[in-house]
């Protein structure tokens, strides 16, 4: 067992938990938000397998990551579309409308997959990355000696993803944006009595969720798995729910669970790494295992707002 | 609280300068309601202007008109003499109307600075040392002192109230509008709210007070004007007010707000303004019928918790429960009716540990709660009221029979207990969240009296209800109390306390902070208890 505390298997465990935990950030970032403005977007799956899906197909066609992150932003925010009008502006049942977003994409994104690439079955090439100079270098965890488990040198989406954490942390403690999105949650009439538009704050917090639940797909197919297949996901976007709920509206908290959720998920390459021959089936339910174990020491913690997921309706008490 | 906050501003403001807004004919239906019928309205700077009117008289309709809520059928809003429509809040607040609402509208989680920056327009960032400076600068204007990073959640009620004003006023209105300002107040927080008004008078501001009390319109208002079934009854001009006594004015105001009913009811107005205690001394057995003994209930998300409360209740008595909101009631009521685990202590009724029993258990030995949140817990809105009437006896006869429900017994039921309590509903088979609010109190009342009550837990009985069933209400916890059924009666409504209690116990902070004989004098003795309780905390 002393090889599990090599320095080889540390960094693979810390770099794999930073690949895994990115698609976890982004959709959880998103959750977050919207959940701060009282939208529970129980539909994150759906949007990361949309993003994930259209990700891959600009990616694949135009010949270009970057494209093809936009992509899945863009197709994640246009599914949000359907929670921003369905809930937000009519008021239906947001659990109801979410279920259904991510049955839907589940079959949609099967289908057209199928449809498109039955055949083939491309998978994309694998992702540049950018070294942090010096950083990079460090012999143990700067990973110099290993070919792709070093912690600063991560593929741009990456830090990207910690820039946009940053911004959403800036963004809902220090602007109008983020104290209308922050009332909108708890108390939406003193949002409307201040005179701002708790509908137009409510759909704006579900587009962004949208986008960064797509992106957190584009990822997915695009970084870490090069292809699409159905159902990628995996039930990521659950995870990345409950992180947002266990984040307390806070982004480093985000930060910080999506990285340990990232471990558990990459645990299986550590384990092959250290030599440690445990089925993979056991290893595969880790991640959920996590779940239930976070929720049971840390459930009580989960703060949700009191308007969370109650539509609002003016004068309406 | 009854002693009059005389005016000290000067008058310069006579009738003939142009009124800072005025509405003209306003006119508002509702399904089924005339809420405004063509009511004329004068707001002047340098005045506070009563609006006095019982519930459902249009007062709320009218404010929700002028700040921007709801849009009128006919008539027009001139500001500072142009015709203005008021479209939505925004532009209510744009055009200088600032309006405090009954019900807060601070969000519990966030900051009062951030409370104050929410809405402010331009800028993208917020704007943090300038909010500081108008917090300073409006709170001096009111003479309050306010902790600008304090999570408002944390603030007693006055001074949350204090914010809300500070907000209304923030971004420069010329005109406030306060709904029922004094009914989550303890007497001191009143005499606060009028000197800050005095202040606001004197800033050249028109102040709008909308009360159902008599005696904060005489000693508050510089004007008043009175509603009833949406219309203007009666108006006193600053010259009619002014050095003129509460009990001079009251008969004027009384004949405005009842003289067109067909049967005038003395009753009504004495539940309204009950300066007397009409209680007296009354001959109880000696034993305790309930009895806590230091009593500790752990808090749960927010509350206070209840910090050790003894209290005894003899049968036949009426024990009240003085407070303002918020300082352990419900978690007190909670643990009596088993609905919650007292963490330590003791309580025991009829001599009984009954600590260990539950609700239905404790239903059973007649001991009964009415909850404050009829709506939420006390009732089920998509169910009948039939079945309303029978939810805490599911599955037992004569409503069940072998696990069967009995449709016929419990329409028999429902039929007696709505000719009983005169509850107006359609039928049995109503939905009871279509009944208005007296009326569900009434139903939930029917149900937890039922069956041999021996005790019975009010947790504020006549909040948000209209006048005549406020007068049923308490009438009932009086008779049931003169055949020897105790109650204890929760309330904020000190004058309620007043009216109907033999002793009158204070909770402050989880505790008890005293226990008054109600007789003459007990009221401002009950007052000063609320307010050294409130003292502590600040």
């Amino acid at each position: 067992m002393s090889d599990l505390l090599t320095t080889d298997v540390l960094t693979a465990l810390i770099a794999g938990g930073i690949l895994a935990g990115v698609p976890l950030l982004f959709a959880s970032l998103g959750e977050m938000v919207a959940e701060r403005a009282g939208v529970l977007n129980i539909g994150l799956e759906g949007y990361m397998l949309i993003g994930a899906y259209f990700g891959f197909l600009v990616a694949y066609h135009g010949g270009n990551t970057f494209l093809g992150f936009l992509g899945g932003a863009a197709a994640g925010a246009a599914v949000s579309l359907i929670m921003v009008a369905l809930c937000v502006q009519m008021g239906l049942d947001q659990i109801v409308v979410g279920i259904a977003i991510t049955l839907v994409a589940e079959g949609a994104t099967a289908l057209i997959f199928d449809a498109n690439f039955a055949e083939s079955r491309p998978t994309l090439g694998a992702t540049g990355r950018i070294d942090i100079p010096g950083l990079s270098q460090l012999p143990v965890v700067g990973g110099a000696d290993t070919s792709d488990g070093s912690i600063f040198s991560q593929p741009p989406i990456v830090y990207i993803g910690l820039i946009i954490v940053a911004l959403t942390a800036w963004t809902l403690r220090r602007t109008h944006w983020g104290l209308n999105i922050r009332a909108a949650g708890d108390k939406p009439s003193a949002l409307d009595a201040a005179g701002v538009s708790v509908v137009a704050t409510r759909a704006w917090a579900t587009i962004f969720c949208g986008a960064m639940a797509g992106l957190g797909g584009a990822y997915l197919s695009i970084t870490a798995a090069g292809l699409f297949e159905d159902f990628i996901t995996q039930g990521r976007g659950f995870i990345a729910i409950v992180l947002a709920m266990l984040a307390r509206g806070k982004a480093l908290w985000v930060l910080i669970g999506s990285f340990v959720f990232g471990i558990s998920l990459s645990i299986s390459d550590v384990l092959q790494i250290a030599g440690v021959d445990i089925s993979t089936d056991l290893v595969f339910m880790l991640p959920f295992v996590t779940v239930i174990v976070v929720l049971i020491l840390f459930g009580r913690r989960s703060y949700l707002p009191a308007a969370l997921a109650l539509p609002y309706v003016r004068g309406a008490r | 609280m009854n002693e009059p906050i005389h005016n000290t501003t000067s008058r310069d403001h006579g009738p003939e300068t142009i009124p800072v807004v005025e509405l003209r004919g306003i006119t508002k239906a509702f399904p089924g309601v005339l809420a405004n019928d063509h009511i004329d309205l004068a707001l002047r700077g340098g005045e506070v202007h009563c609006l006095l009117g019982e519930n459902g008289a249009g007062k709320s309709t009218l404010m929700s008109i002028l700040s921007g809520m709801v849009q009128p059928d006919e008539g027009d809003i001139r500001v500072h003499g142009e015709p203005t429509r008021l479209a939505s809040p925004k532009r209510a607040i744009e055009m200088g109307i600032g309006m405090v609402y009954q019900h807060t509208t601070l969000v519990p989680t966030l900051t009062v600075l951030d409370n104050l920056m929410m809405g402010a327009l331009g800028t993208f960032r917020l704007d943090e040392a300038g909010s500081r400076a108008r917090l300073a600068e409006v709170a001096g204007m009111l003479g309050v002192d306010v902790d600008p990073d304090a999570e408002t959640a944390t603030l007693a009620l006055g001074q949350q109230q204090q914010i809300e004003i500070i907000k209304a006023l923030w971004r420069g209105s010329k005109v406030l509008i306060l709904d029922e300002p004094t009914s989550m107040l303890t007497p001191r927080g009143v005499e606060e709210l009028a000197r800050a008004l005095e202040r606001l008078k004197g800033h050249g501001m028109a102040v709008v007070l909308i009360t159902h009390k008599l005696h904060e319109a005489t000693s508050m208002g510089d004007r008043v004007t009175v509603l009833k079934q949406g219309r203007v009854v009666g108006r006193l001009e600053p010259d009619e007010l002014r050095g003129r006594s509460h009990d001079e004015l009251q008969p004027v105001i009384v004949a405005m707000m009842f003289g067109e009913q067909e049967e005038a009811e003395p009753e009504l107005v004495e539940l309204q303004e009950h300066v007397v205690p009409v209680r007296g001394a009354r001959e109880l057995p000696r034993e305790a019928l309930l009895e806590l003994v230091d009593v500790h209930v752990a808090p749960r998300g927010g509350e206070l918790g209840v910090r050790g409360v003894d209290l005894s209740v003899r049968p036949g008595e009426i024990l009240g429960i003085a407070g303002v909101d918020g300082n352990g009631q419900r978690e007190l009521a909670e643990a009596i009716a088993g609905q919650r685990h007292v963490s330590s202590g003791e309580i025991r009724f009829q001599s009984l540990h009954i600590d260990r029993l539950s609700v239905w258990q404790r239903e059973r030995m007649g001991l009964r709660y009415v909850s404050d949140d009829r709506m939420g817990e006390g009732t089920v809105a998509a169910l009948p009221v039939g079945l309303n009437l029978v939810l805490k006896r599911i599955g037992q006869a004569p409503f069940w029979r072998r696990g069967s429900i009995r449709h016929a017994e419990i329409e028999r039921n429902a039929r007696e207990k709505i000719e009983e309590f005169a509850i107006r509903t359609p039928g049995p088979g109503t939905r009871i969240g279509t009944l208005s609010g007296g009326n569900i109190q009434k139903v939930v009342l029917a149900r937890e009296l039922a069956h041999e009550p021996k005790l019975v837990v009010y947790n504020k009985p006549t909040y948000g209800l209209d006048i005549v069933t406020t007068r049923t209400v308490r009438e009932r916890i009086e008779a049931l109390a003169a055949e020897g059924v105790s109650a204890l009666v929760i309330s904020t409504d000190l004058d309620e306390l007043v009216a109907l209690c033999d002793r009158i116990a204070v909770i402050s902070r989880g505790r008890i902070a005293g226990i008054v004989e109600n007789g003459a004098g007990a009221a401002q003795r009950v007052g000063e208890l609320m307010v050294g309780g409130q003292a502590e905390v600040a």
